[in-house]
């Protein structure tokens, strides 16, 4: 790759929602901005190996992005007048803006709006906020291309159609619409970090995007405590990411990974956030989660990690998140705390409750209290059922090896 | 900026209602009252009503498939369609601040575009 390319690539990856966010404006509509925004990246790849990088790459491109919008604008407004635009809130006509970083926040608001579906908000946020072409969304998510495409077709429809707004929404729906944003950030995060399915447990790529919506989220909305949460929550993820499996690529639990690889960096940076987020006021779920991830990633073995005050961090999740998966979680620091009786309790109680029903942790969880109670007939069976619910090649792997242990030789 | 007419687009409320053996006498008078004053309320919020509709109880209707006459509704649910209105809003967003407020017994409410038919424009 030579110079040029390498500032091209460069700008498509921190200028493409800036320049699209500014395009919109003009057209109103986002596959004509889409098409305006490819074209100008053509054009820099041109002009640019001609006249060399200019000092703004972004502005150049947001000039030139805009300049070709209004021209398909031009010609296709005689041809179809009637079209549902994109309600945008100011002026489409008015001078190119320097780079408002509302722009971008916009884009992200109108990308995980509730009213389009969670598949259609994460593809959406990765096609028009991070510019990824459609056939790399695909193949992260496991679908067709085709299937990929037609979703984000089906998306962008709707936004016109529906007249889903181009806008920072109001104060009084902020934090309902702030937590789909970061959401959507989380479960990208999530796909890349364990893939649902197929033998690649980690996809560098859709982590690093995440990453990057997570500090542009902060950085836009620089006093919402959660995008800090959020932000620390995934850099401690990252810090571990390199850990959790072996060189033969089978997963590691946390209390069997080499600690000193963890990135410190990373995590003190991550730390500083969650310290910041939790004085700032009363935190939500990003930011406990945050917290509970920075305590374990600053403990200096699994043993010496401060479980109590990792069962408290859960207690509160609960509070604000009464999802059953926190209540699994918290029983896993019970059984640090309390020993594994207490936590099995826990954990029979949430599988009668139902709602876990087939997810394979709960069996994986339960399996791992039953063998350290020494009841490994009834622990092995519990990773046999883990084991039918899982459909992740490196976690099958980890539990096959499980099981291999309670069951001695006979397997 | 103030919207123009030109800013705003149509929508359809459909409002879903817990069709209960009674329904609509047994209609809370409470739900009944707001009713009345809706129409203000959301010409107080920059939004306009084209037209509202309300429906008889869902065990009223005749359904009509492949040319076969059954009693009862086109699709059987719990939450029956019980009315609709149309209305012009600025965008979904606007669009769904009024919607939530429709005055319902216990039910909820469905918004969707119009697609071409535009009522209620003068002449």
């Amino acid at each position: 790759m030579n110079a040029v390319e390498r500032a091209v690539a460069d700008a498509h990856r921190d200028e493409w929602a800036a320049v699209l966010a500014a395009t919109v404006r003009v057209t109103r509509d986002l596959d004509t901005a889409e098409e305006a925004v490819q074209e100008a990246y053509v054009q820099a790849l041109r002009t640019w190996r001609r006249d060399g990088v200019p000092d703004r790459p972004g502005a150049w491109l947001t000039t030139v992005s805009r300049r070709t919008a209004l021209n398909l604008v031009r010609r296709r407004r005689t041809l179809d007048a009637k079209l549902p635009l994109l309600v945008t809130p100011a002026a489409e006509d008015a001078e190119p803006p320097a780079a408002i970083p509302d722009d971008r926040l916009r884009l992200m608001f109108t990308c995980c709006h509730p009213a389009l579906s969670p598949e259609a908000q994460v593809a959406l946020t990765l096609r028009l906020v991070c510019g990824v072409a459609t056939p790399d969304i695909a193949r992260a998510f496991i679908v067709a291309e085709a299937t990929m495409a037609a979703r984000l077709t089906r998306a962008k429809k709707k936004i016109a159609a529906a007249r889903i707004p181009y806008a920072v929404p109001p104060a009084a729906e902020l934090p309902a619409r702030v937590d789909a944003v970061l959401t959507v950030v989380h479960l990208l995060y999530s796909t890349g970090h364990t893939a649902p399915s197929g033998g690649d447990l980690v996809r560098a790529e859709l982590c690093g995007r995440a990453l990057e919506l997570a500090g542009l989220v902060r950085r836009l909305l620089p006093d919402d405590r959660e995008a800090m949460g959020l932000q620390a929550l995934l850099l401690v993820h990252e810090a571990r990411r390199d850990t959790r499996t072996d060189a033969a690529g089978r997963l590691l639990r946390l209390e069997d990974q080499d600690r000193s690889r963890w990135d410190r960096a990373q995590i003190a940076e991550a730390d500083r956030l969650v310290v910041a987020a939790l004085r700032a006021g009363p935190p939500g779920r990003f930011t406990l989660q945050a917290a509970i991830a920075s305590l374990h990633a600053r403990a200096p073995s699994y043993e010496a990690t401060d479980w109590p005050q990792i069962l408290t961090l859960y207690g509160e999740l609960a509070q604000v998140w009464p999802s059953p998966v926190v209540a699994l979680n918290r029983a896993v620091a019970l059984g640090m705390v309390d020993g594994p009786g207490a936590a099995l309790a826990e954990v029979d109680a949430l599988e009668r409750d139902g709602r876990l029903a087939g997810y394979h942790y709960l069996a994986a969880t339960r399996a791992d209290l039953l063998h350290r109670l020494d009841r490994d007939t009834e622990a092995a069976a519990a990773y046999r059922e883990a084991l039918a619910g899982c459909d992740n090649e490196a976690e099958r792997a980890f539990l096959r090896e499980r099981l291999r242990r309670v069951t001695g030789s006979r397997r | 900026m103030t919207a123009t007419d030109e800013t705003l687009t149509q929508y359809v409320v459909l409002i879903y209602e817990h069709q209960t053996p009674n329904w609509p006498d047994d209609m809370p008078p409470e739900v009944m009252a707001a009713n009345e004053t809706f129409d203000d309320w959301i010409a107080e919020q920059g939004g306009r009503v084209v037209a509202g509709i309300g429906l008889q109880a869902s065990d009223t209707a005749t359904a009509v498939r492949g040319g076969v006459v059954t009693d009862g509704p086109f699709i059987e649910t719990k939450e029956a369609l019980a009315g609709l209105y149309v209305l012009e809003a600025r965008d979904l967003d606007h669009a769904l601040a009024i919607a939530r407020m429709t005055p319902v017994a216990d039910g909820g409410v469905e918004v969707r575009p119009l697609l071409g038919l535009q009522l209620g424009e003068p002449g």
